[in-house]
């Protein structure tokens, strides 16, 4: 007995020494950067951090016996600060892993830097396929859904519905080109047809004249291939203009929670898109959702969800892999199954694609609601292989 | 269907509707920063923040005492015109004999702070503001829906921009004004107090800031950013009909409004620049501004 406890001591004690002897700078830093003020700080900004502090409270704020450190960034949006915030971290400030960075050309900008630099990236925030295609990275994942995704679910769901042609208002840049193109090839190839598209700079206030073009083409379905407050606006002068009354149906393809919160029930009512949580799924998601609620007063959106996944996902793999190598740690986030409140048996593809159920919902009316934040009617749920882009016609270099 | 420049009729009367419409926004807010520097020498960089608190106040005062449309139109103007007066008595005022770089990056300052305030307390997605049940719908004009809220917003801005040009340039009062500015010495040994008026000229101005801001709530959301997405392009207006130059103000809000609407028929992309193009063309050619005067 003696003997034993003794060994087992001497076992632990190497482990322990061997894991930190593992951890570059004995800590784990792990550095948020996303959009704190601008037209996506509500969807992500603060809330991100405060799930990604979530997940790692779950760990004792240690992980592979060094202790774990977050810390912020403001990327405004814009590409160039992006990158080199993520620099500055990387190279004077020892930071190990980059989370959330909204806005696909801010996160196209960091994916080819933490490439070069050899840093894990987990991106919950932007939506651009090129991230786990073309652009993708042996260090980069893309968590909590993609524009491909949004098009599957979306575009699929309506065609079902027999709304086959379609037009777009598109945002004028990487992200909303790139969504754009995911839901035309998505609705080309299940024998649907486009009008065209007007495409609008980012921050816009005043859709009337796009959405009136949009009218025009007498399209059956006006896609918004546009997020945040662009969408918000576009929702509610689309209701003004009396577009849905005139039998045209409206998709939101990128909507978040906080957006359709903003808008009030009466002016959302009746949307129906494609989301990769909601808070009120199930009891995990419920009891998750209300600690979120009391650090950041309200409800968490995907964005939201998926960081505290992704962080959390991240750091067992530096668990299992008894340090922070970022190849080692790399290997072992793709081996590992993706298993929590966020994602049901999630997995991680070649690509870094996070392969995870989605869900098809439509905002209820509000009579409906029995209360705040109870928004969604789940019209289904769409099952991983369905929702995401095969990686082996992803374009990704590193699938073989 | 015949075309007119490759657009059909119909297409190209509704977005020169649509561009009026936003063009009696610039008009408002243009005006409102035309009185400011006509009168006072003050680029009011805080006219757009003072324009976002306008529809807040509408927006606070319909969610927590149940205020409706018509009576926050005239209210919130009020309570944004009180926090100029507030403005201007304590702070503006010290600035008056120095360059005018002081009293920009003043309001600047004062800008970023209304700004950074609501977006600490609301957060960026806003809040959705009703249109008044009155003026719920629309109207089929055969060539675009027109709802009948943005009707009257064109209706009302236009009323109260020739309303405030009748009174700056056509009454007693605004005689005495002008005279102020020219010289607020002389003016003042008239027996008129002319600090008072000028207090009571930019509490005017930035609450025709806070109306506009009343008028827009229904239409976007009631956003802290909502201001400053505008601004810079009021200003260009501002530029380009001559600063200080109440027709000027007025007469390039309307057309640069309807000019916008055409760029966002003929080329979309361009649609949030082109204000800036045709401003660097005029002070090419007119450094003063269209109706500008040179000093």
């Amino acid at each position: 007995m003696r003997m034993l406890l003794l060994a087992g001591t001497a076992l632990m004690a190497l482990a322990s020494t061997a894991a930190t002897a593992q951890v570059s700078n004995n800590t784990v830093k792990i550095g948020v950067l996303n959009d704190r003020s601008g037209i996506y700080a509500d969807l992500a900004g603060e809330g991100s951090a405060i799930a990604a502090r979530m997940a790692a409270e779950e760990f004792g704020n240690k992980v592979a016996g060094a202790p774990i450190e977050i810390v912020v960034a403001d990327h405004q949006n814009k590409a160039d600060i992006a990158a080199s915030k993520a620099r500055e971290w990387v190279d004077a400030e020892n930071v190990d892993v980059i989370a959330d960075v909204p806005n696909s050309a801010a996160a196209l900008a960091v994916q080819g830097i933490t490439r070069d630099k050899k840093r894990i990236f987990l991106m919950s925030g932007p939506g651009a396929t090129a991230l786990t295609g073309a652009q993708c990275s042996p260090y980069g994942f893309q968590w909590a859904y993609d524009n491909y995704a949004m098009a599957a679910g979306t575009g699929r769901a309506l065609m079902e519905q027999g709304k086959k042609s379609w037009y777009f208002v598109t945002a004028d840049y990487a992200f909303g080109q790139s969504l754009e193109e995911e839901t035309t090839k998505m609705v080309k190839q299940l024998g649907g047809t486009v009008a065209g598209s007007v495409r609008h700079p980012l921050g816009t206030a005043d859709f009337s004249s796009f959405l009136l073009q949009a009218q025009a083409s007498q399209a059956q379905v006006i896609g918004l291939a546009n997020a945040g407050a662009d969408a918000t606006n576009a929702v509610k002068q689309a209701a003004e203009f009396g577009i849905t009354q005139g039998g045209q149906s409206l998709a939101g393809l990128l909507l978040f929670i906080t957006d359709i919160h903003a808008l009030g029930l009466q002016a959302a009512q009746g949307l129906m898109f494609t989301e990769g949580f909601y808070w009120d799924l199930d009891d995990q998601t419920r009891e998750w959702s209300k600690k979120f609620e009391a650090k950041a007063g309200k409800k968490p959106t995907m964005v939201q969800a998926g960081v505290y996944s992704a962080v959390r996902h991240y750091l067992k793999a530096v668990e299992a892999a008894g340090g922070d190598d970022p190849d080692k740690v790399a290997a072992k986030m793709r081996e590992l199954p993706v298993q929590d409140m966020f994602a049901k048996n999630g997995k991680v593809a070649a690509n870094g694609r996070m392969f995870h159920d989605m869900y098809l919902v439509r905002v209820k009316k509000p009579n409906e609601s029995r209360g705040a934040w109870d928004y969604y009617e789940i019209v289904k749920t769409i099952p991983a292989e369905q929702a995401y882009l095969d990686p082996a016609k992803s374009g990704c270099p590193l699938v073989k | 269907m015949s075309t007119i420049l490759g657009i059909p009729p119909q297409a190209l009367f509704g977005q020169l509707l649509l561009g009026l419409i936003n063009g009696s926004f610039y008009a408002l807010l243009s005006l409102g920063l035309a009185v400011i520097f006509g009168m006072l020498n003050v680029v009011n960089m805080a006219h757009g923040a003072l324009y976002m608190v306008g529809a807040f106040v509408a927006w606070l005062l319909l969610t927590y005492l149940g205020i409706n449309y018509w009576i926050a139109l005239i209210l919130s103007p009020i309570v944004v015109g009180a926090i100029g007066l507030v403005l201007e008595r304590t702070m503006l005022r010290r600035l008056y004999k120095v360059d005018h770089l002081y009293g920009l990056l003043l309001t600047f300052g004062l800008a970023l702070i209304f700004e950074g305030a609501f977006r600490h307390f609301y957060g960026v997605s806003g809040q959705p503001y009703p249109i008044p049940e009155m003026l719920r719908g629309g109207q089929n004009l055969g060539f675009m829906f027109l709802p009948n809220y943005r009707g009257w917003v064109v209706v009302a801005s236009l009323v109260v921009c020739f309303g405030t040009w009748y009174a700056i340039e056509r009454t007693r009062l605004g005689a005495y004004l002008r005279a102020a500015t020219e010289n607020p010495t002389l003016v003042q040994a008239f027996g008129i107090n002319v600090p008072v008026m000028v207090s009571m000229t930019y509490a005017f101005g930035v609450a025709l800031a806070g109306f506009a801001g009343v008028l827009a709530a229904p239409i976007y959301q009631v956003s802290p950013l909502m201001g400053s997405n505008l601004i810079i392009v009021v200003f260009a207006v501002v530029v380009i009909g001559g600063m200080g130059s109440i027709l000027g103000a007025i007469v390039t809000g309307l057309s640069l409004g309807l000019l916008e609407g055409l760029t966002k028929v003929f080329y979309p992309e361009a649609s949030n620049i082109v204000v800036f193009v045709i401003m660097a063309v005029v002070l090419m050619i007119k450094p003063a501004g269209l109706f500008g005067r040179e000093r």
